[in-house]
């Protein structure tokens, strides 16, 4: 049926729409592109006023032929893996633990890639099943197609097949986020390397690895392949977790290499090559010493960041505009693009965070206001975040960089604290790393900026924290906050060093 | 000011360790004005716990001669441990790692699903974890000692009671009497577990105060009681492999939400724990020595005359706690307290009815007991005693977690305190079961895990009340304790962006996610 309906011409949408609207003709009323967390969100929260909504969602194999389900990156092959892998490993550290709890294990212990992947690829993809089942509860109709605009109101979609169908609708969301990036200068990076779109759906352990980049990607995928026992090295050009509290970042890699993570700093890779042993010989530049060097991997993931995906959406056609360095779609506050009718959520859209939380809520405050009378806005100041590496690192708010930046040195107060979590104590694990700082203003009320805290379940710890900050909390109400004991976020509203005190910051007992 | 007043109770004592010259060097050295009257101490803290060290370190701070008297009497078996009170030496320490221990066994199952592989057969060594634990626990006990040593704040290892106006008696553990005297007093004795008295309970039955450190594994164990104390303990011991079985005499977890505490219940026995349910001890009788040893009790229905036996190796009590101020010669000064509890009231500066006499932490009538607070209660004190601070300690919203195997953390009023207070029409509550995505690979307990927020209608939807049953529900409940000290409206929450995937996302997302209901 869709395909019946004619294709519109460019420039006369005014008329048409109200041709259509007049005759009923737009099929519907909200079609997104792209079912990843902003677009299924978005989708079901406009079914739910009762619109006609449909998804496209393609896609496209990675190089190395990776393809996944419904839901997107973070369903696929982002949180979600990522975070189960991170299990995997963090119970592979609760093994050893164990063991000073009085767990008799017998050694040797051995991880299984396979038994692992396969049950985390069952789990995603029930996820996807879900998700369709979501969809088709809602009334969404789901197009397994690849999208792209014929006009301003109409976007072609084409199957695997070939085959293509014609969708018309009065709005459109576009929500296709972003894939990794190759860096398509260096010889057999194409060819022989993977990213994290396969990592994840890999069949067999990917052995010695070498992660290239320092994006929170990279640090916690390394981190994991270290935890399950496998021989990785990170390779990083700069500095790490760049647009992160650089204290906090190094504190991270600090401690994912005093737990076995190599790390190849100030490199960058020149060559990949593929030996006859059918390891990967890879070549690097050494801007330390100038020299070149060189090792063979199993395995080497480039995690050199991620670029939207845009491409073959045929913007051009409707004159979205895009940002011509990032590719990423200029959005307003109200996420509409540069075309009013065409809004854009997700990693798609420049200048926003990319993360699954961010833009299922945009998805859905869209969707309210286009069919449910509201004019909220998105807020996308103090969303919190954590980076799962094997010493979780969870955020909100500031950087103590950007403090400074936005206010001055002289007017922040940075309060500080090493700590040790309580069950590192009888596991006899290092605590160095242990860290919990907050950024707040100097002045009276001492308004909180940033919160950063780097130990076990940083998410859990800084979600709560998140909220009061959302309601502007300051530093005295924190500390009116009575602590949780024996728990690791206690120490948060224990803060009571500053640095310009430059006092020693270890916390002592209790 | 040259000279102590040295006062001879007993004549044959000589009173040595507080004339020393040190401290009232140390006070003309830094030019201080010597307190009025010629008392040994500004300060004697009575109780070395979480409250009372807080407020004795507190108080060193601002440079005052300060003393901490603590004691710990024997268990009827016979066990005392070290410096730091409940919490470090019997409560919050131990316990939270004999919980890890337990929580560790789960991993280990889990950790096959991730793909780790090792000996079917894994067994639990008691003797093991308990000395870590306890090597732990005095790492702890000394560090408080140094800690005191490099403050300047006189310790004593005896045990203290009022015997007169500003005058307390301190004696050791081999019968020594001091007397020491001191401008002001505080009193932090804290509490220690309740015994059945029915026959066989000193003898035969252990408490928390023993279990932590008992030199052999307890075995096929019964639990007596309802408390957090008792379930916690049930919880690690049937985590740790043991059969265990909890005999509740009402309800479970008296004063915290029941909704939660009934799913805590629920959960606990789906995972292997017994519960006997409306029964009482009222016989234990010992039927072989041992380490363990095998002990038959004897209970009867509380509804009717329904008298059953089992027989365990292990009987923990952990029906409550009863506050140490009954022997401390508070009669004596003329400190009130409340007959029938032994809990001692104080106004909003934990203030006794006599000025000079303080009192913090467990001890304290109405107010929580929890480390935190105590040790909040005790150094906002000093501050105000002697430091010009005027703030109070905040016993309104303080937050809490029960680490059962199925940890619950909590903020605020429980919904039935909710409905009391601000009637059932004008609260509403939303809630969500959760399945933490940790537990999707190992495919165990689906939507066991629980969040409820109760809101007042009538303040904006204020959040009162937060409540979270799953994994590491203290880290998740600390933040939002804050934001409910921010004053967090149900807006501001739906507003705040979740962490993905984490389970503390779940409650900014409960309205997203699932139903809001109307209560009942």
């Amino acid at each position: 049926m869709a395909a019946l309906w004619r294709r519109r011409l460019l420039g006369v949408s005014g008329l048409c729409r109200t041709v259509r609207a007049l005759s009923g003709k737009n099929e519907y009323d909200l079609l997104i592109i792209g079912g990843g967390s902003g677009g299924l969100a978005c989708a079901k929260e406009a079914a739910q006023f009762g619109r006609q909504v449909a998804v496209l969602d393609y896609v496209e194999p990675s190089p190395q032929g990776t393809k996944w389900g419904l839901g997107g990156t973070c369903v696929n092959v982002g949180c979600i893996p990522k975070k189960l892998m991170h299990q995997a490993a963090l119970l592979g550290s609760a093994l050893k633990d164990a063991q000073h709890y009085g767990w008799n294990i017998a050694q040797p212990v051995h991880h299984t890639w396979s038994v692992m992947a396969q049950a985390v690829q069952n789990y995603v993809k029930s996820l996807n099943w879900g998700h369709r089942v979501q969809l088709q509860d809602k009334k969404v109709k789901y197009f397994n197609m690849k999208g792209s605009f014929s006009d301003l109101h109409t976007v072609r979609g084409l199957t695997k097949a070939g085959k293509e169908t014609i969708v018309t609708a009065e709005n459109i969301v576009i929500a296709t986020g972003g894939r990794p990036k190759y860096p398509m200068h260096i010889a057999g990076a194409l060819e022989y390397g993977i990213t994290s779109d396969d990592l994840f759906w890999l069949k067999e352990s990917p052995g010695k690895t070498l992660v290239v980049g320092a994006s929170y990607v990279s640090l916690e995928c390394a981190g994991f392949l270290t935890g399950i026992g496998l021989d990785t090295t990170v390779m990083m050009r700069s500095i790490p977790l760049r647009g992160f509290d650089q204290q906090m970042a190094s504190l991270v890699t600090e401690h994912m290499e005093s737990y076995g993570t190599k790390f190849l700093k100030r490199c960058f890779p020149t060559k990949v090559e593929k030996l006859e042993s059918n390891r990967l010989k890879v070549t690097w530049k050494n801007t330390d010493l100038g020299t070149e060097e060189t090792d063979s991997f199993d395995t080497v993931m480039w995690a050199v960041g991620r670029a939207p995906d845009t491409e073959t959406l045929n913007l051009e056609a409707v004159g979205v505009k895009t940002n011509s360095e990032t590719g990423k779609i200029i959005v307003d506050a109200s996420e509409a693009t540069s075309v009013p009718h065409i809004y854009a959520v997700g990693d798609i859209t420049e200048g926003r965070p990319e993360l699954t939380p961010t833009a299922i809520a945009a998805g859905k405050l869209l969707a309210q206001r286009l069919f449910g009378q509201s004019s909220e806005l998105m807020d996308y100041d103090n969303v919190p975040t954590t980076v799962f590496t094997p010493l979780e690192y969870g955020c909100v708010g500031l950087s103590e960089e950007a403090a400074v930046q936005c206010y001055g040195s002289d007017n922040i107060e940075v309060y500080h604290a090493y700590y040790k979590p309580l069950e590192f104590t009888v596991a006899e694990r290092d605590a160095t790393q242990c860290y919990v700082k907050m950024v707040c203003l100097r002045e009276r009320e001492q308004r909180i900026l940033g919160l950063h805290f780097i130990g076990p379940n940083a998410g859990e710890v800084i979600q709560g924290f998140a909220l009061g900050i959302k309601c502007g909390a300051t530093y005295p109400q924190l500390m009116k906050t009575v602590g949780i004991h024996p728990t690791c976020a206690e120490e948060i509203t224990k803060l009571h060093i500053t640095k310009r005190s430059g006092l020693d910051a270890t916390v002592t007992g209790c | 000011m040259k000279f102590y007043l040295v006062r001879f109770l007993c004549p044959f004592l000589v009173l040595r360790a507080h004339k020393e010259g040190k401290p009232q060097k140390l006070l003309e050295m830094n030019g201080h004005t010597p307190v009025p009257h010629a008392y040994d101490y500004d300060l004697i803290v009575i109780g070395g716990g979480s409250g009372g060290l807080a407020a004795a370190k507190e108080a060193a701070r601002y440079e005052k001669k300060v003393m901490v008297l603590d004691f710990v009497t024997p268990t009827p078996l016979g066990n005392s441990w070290g410096l730091g009170g409940t919490c470090v030496n019997v409560g919050c320490i131990p316990k939270k790692l004999m919980h890890q221990a337990a929580l560790l066994g789960q991993a280990l199952q889990d950790s096959r699903k991730y793909g780790w592989q090792f000996t079917e057969e894994v067994k639990h060594n008691w003797m093991t974890m308990t000395e870590s634990v306890q090597n732990y626990i005095g790492s702890l006990n000394w560090g408080y000692r140094v800690a005191l040593r490099e403050k300047n704040v006189t310790y004593e290892n005896a045990y203290g009671e009022f015997v007169g106006p500003h005058t307390v008696k301190a004696t050791n553990k081999r019968g020594v009497e001091k007397l020491y005297t001191a401008e002001r007093f505080l009193i932090a004795t804290g509490e220690r577990p309740r015994y059945l008295d029915i026959p066989g309970d000193k003898e035969y039955c252990i408490s928390s105060d023993d279990l932590f450190s008992l030199p052999y594994c307890p075995g096929k164990t019964l639990v007596v009681g309802a408390s957090y104390v008792a379930l916690e303990c049930a919880g690690f011991l049937a985590g740790l492999g043991l059969d265990v079985t909890v005999m509740v005499r009402s309800i479970l977890l008296r004063g915290f939400d029941q909704d939660i505490a009934n799913k805590i219940g629920e959960y606990m026995e789906e995972h292997g724990i017994n519960f006997i349910r409306e029964f009482v001890p009222i016989k234990v009788e010992q039927i072989e020595e041992g380490t363990p040893g095998r002990l038959r009790v004897t209970a009867k229905s509380t509804k009717g005359n329904q008298i059953i036996e089992g027989e365990y190796n292990t009987v923990l009590l952990a029906i409550g706690r009863d506050a140490c101020t009954r022997k401390i010669g508070l009669d004596k000064v003329g400190v009130k307290i409340n007959e029938k509890t032994g809990k001692i009231p104080v106004n909003d500066e934990e203030q006794t009815n006599v000025p000079y006499i303080y009192a913090v932490g467990d001890i304290l009538q109405d107010k929580l007991e929890l480390t935190p607070v105590a040790i909040q209660a005790g150094r906002l004190l000093v501050q105000r005693l002697y430091g010009g601070a005027t703030s109070k300690c905040d016993y309104v919203n303080v937050p809490t977690t029960v680490f059962t195997p199925l940890e619950y953390g909590a903020c605020g009023y429980s919904e039935e305190a909710a409905v009391e207070k601000f009637g059932e029409e004008n609260i509403e509550v939303y809630h969500s079961n959760f399945w933490p995505l940790e537990w999707t690979v190992p495919s165990r307990d689906n939507n066991k895990c629980y969040a409820k927020i109760i809101c007042n209608i009538q303040d904006n939807e204020r959040v009162i009340g937060f409540h979270v049953l799953g994994p590491n529900a203290g880290e998740v409940t600390q933040g939002f304790a804050a934001a409910i000290k921010c004053g967090i409206t149900k807006e501001q929450l739906d507003n705040t962006i979740g962490i993905h995937p984490v389970c503390a996302e779940v409650s900014s997302a409960i309205q997203i996610l699932c139903f809001s209901s109307s209560i009942i």
